[in-house]
């Protein structure tokens, strides 16, 4: 008896974190596909005839699609980026006993604490400066503030964990340590580099500062166009919540994907 | 020996990272520095001068800095304890034997708050926490409380999202101490005593600390960057009631147009990060 008692508060409870957890993302879906006169109704309706026009309009008409594009092109090259600057630093910090590891070390570790305010201040005054406000390319360095750290640390603890055995046998045979990194180890790392790929790609993708500050129309993300719907005092929310939506679906299909190692990303590998 | 290489091959290996984060990490932080010496307004670049550490002191005797950051300490203080007793809560229950299904389906929903750009989270809380058409009114029956408008109430409809967001990600991380406890140990711990409490205390805890530790410091250095869930939710309002200290730098530096000041500000929040980071380093990675 007192055990079905227990067993049945335990399945609430858990239908009471999955209910808790999913709910916003059911309401923003079905905010989405509201029109604007249904989306205004007070008390808000649950039951309505659904519209893809909030999609259709914002995509086509407001350009929605090109800040998704925008954000697409990005997210991938600074992800791009990050894992070829930062597979050879992980695997030296891995492999290799060399002064001034440590100080490396701790100042990657900063980089992923310090506020982006701090580096947005002097990052628009340089690029304004340099011509650079506005441009794809200025978002994708500066992403690599974030997204090279954390490259470095999810691969170099991937690295770390490849048997030496390996490398000894083929330095033997003469080979350099760039071969014996690229063909030894870096295939043996793939599954941490894929996952550092997908958290810098989530970080860059979620990232709304930098895209407010530093873009105004042609290199505008996608975030940054959803806060953009934000003015004016008829807020368009079926059309800011389709946005949302757009904006929201890839990065859970990826934080989904990556689930079992997102809590390790996360601490930088403090927890396992 | 092992590791052994010459100095050439490491620049090699590390030259192109440390070079990429020196360029986009630390000259823009230079650049703060030499800006934080100066009169430096955007809408006043003919008078731009130095001024020594004048930015400093205005900064630290002025009130509305340290209310931004004992507002932000406060949302803090606020919103661990409840991310950290609901984490507790759910990784305990996650960590129990059996419902395999459904436990699987809650984990892969706690991914889904975390991953969550963080200004989606604010665009829904405008809708969701809307007074007249809002939902979250509409489950309080039919309550009219004015969410986005009141500073008390802002302020807790921002710990809502933030508890929201990121006790998943406290719970994923004590859910994985759990499954470090020794099944054996734990199972003869349950065998002497009934209590939960017992067991919690003395036999899961010590595995429980260094993710403890990992978010006590990683949400701290998260709060002091807060800002793109709070700039979509109330832009900092009203009045300055949930302007957390990223959202007044960025009102000083980009609405005020006061680089200078703003650079001083931002210098004096790196320093309190990179204390942060120090005791960070010290605790985890004692092994490099």
């Amino acid at each position: 008896m007192n055990t079905t008692r227990s067993l049945a508060s335990q399945i609430l409870l858990l239908f009471v974190i999955i209910a808790v957890c999913v709910f916003p993302f059911y309401w923003m879906v079905t905010t989405s596909l509201k029109t604007q006169i249904v989306a205004l109704e007070a008390p808000p309706v649950w039951i309505f005839e659904p519209t893809l026009n909030n999609y259709r309009e914002a995509l086509f008409e407001d350009g929605v699609l090109r800040t998704l594009i925008n954000s697409l092109i990005i997210a991938i090259s600074t992800t791009v980026l990050a894992i070829v600057l930062g597979v050879p630093a992980a695997f030296a910090l891995a492999r290799f006993e060399f002064r001034g590891k440590k100080d490396l070390w701790f100042w990657f570790i900063t980089n992923r604490m310090v506020s982006p305010i701090v580096l947005a201040l002097p990052f628009f005054l340089i690029a304004r400066n340099l011509g650079m406000l506005d441009k794809h390319i200025t978002l994708i360095l500066i992403y690599l503030t974030f997204n090279l750290p954390i490259v470095i640390w999810i691969v170099t603890d991937q690295f770390r964990g490849i048997p030496y055995d390996l490398d000894e046998a083929a330095r033997l045979e003469g080979a350099s340590q760039f071969t014996i990194m690229r063909k030894i180890c870096l295939p043996l790392a793939m599954p941490g580099v894929a996952v550092s790929a997908i958290f810098s790609f989530i970080f860059s993708w979620n990232e709304l500062m930098f895209g407010l500050i530093l873009t105004r129309s042609e290199a505008k993300t996608a975030p940054a166009m959803a806060v953009s719907f934000m003015e004016g005092y008829n807020l368009p929310y079926g059309k800011i919540m389709a946005t949302s939506t757009l904006i929201v679906i890839p990065v859970l299909i990826f934080a989904l994907l990556a689930s079992k190692q997102l809590v390790r990303g996360l601490t930088m590998g403090a927890v396992k | 020996m092992r590791g052994q290489v010459s100095r050439r091959t490491v620049i090699g290996f590390i030259a192109p990272a440390v070079f990429g984060l020196a360029i986009v990490g630390i000259a823009p932080l230079l650049y703060a520095a030499w800006t934080s010496l100066h009169f430096f307004n955007l809408i006043k670049l003919k008078q731009v001068k130095f001024i020594g550490l004048e930015n400093y002191w205005t900064v630290l005797t002025d009130e509305v800095f340290w209310q931004a950051m004992g507002r932000t300490f406060f949302l803090l203080c606020t919103a661990l304890p409840l991310q950290l007793a609901l984490g507790l809560g759910i990784a305990l229950v996650l960590h129990k034997p059996g419902l395999t299904i459904l436990k699987t389906l809650a984990r892969l929903s706690l991914v889904l708050p975390m991953a969550t750009t963080y200004a989606v989270v604010g665009l829904l809380g405008q809708v969701m926490f809307n007074q007249k058409f809002g939902v979250i009114n509409q489950m309080l029956g039919g309550a009219n409380i004015n969410w986005i408008g009141d500073p008390t109430n802002a302020f807790a409809m921002i710990i809502f999202w933030d508890v929201w967001q990121w006790t998943p990600f406290v719970a994923l991380v004590l859910l994985a101490g759990l499954t470090m406890v020794p099944g054996e140990v734990e199972e003869a711990a349950r065998l002497e005593t009934k209590s939960w409490w017992t067991v919690l205390r003395y036999v899961q805890l010590p595995f429980l600390l260094p993710g403890l530790v990992a978010v006590l410091i990683l949400r701290t250095a998260d709060t002091l960057k807060l800002f793109d869930m709070v700039f979509t939710l109330t832009r900092g309002g009203p009045g300055a009631a949930t302007e957390f200290i990223s959202l007044m730098i960025q009102r000083v530096g980009f609405r005020g147009f006061d680089q200078g000041l703003a650079s001083a500000q931002a210098i004096i929040l790196l320093i309190i990060t990179i204390i942060l980071a120090q005791i960070y380093i010290r605790v985890f990675y004692k092994e490099v």
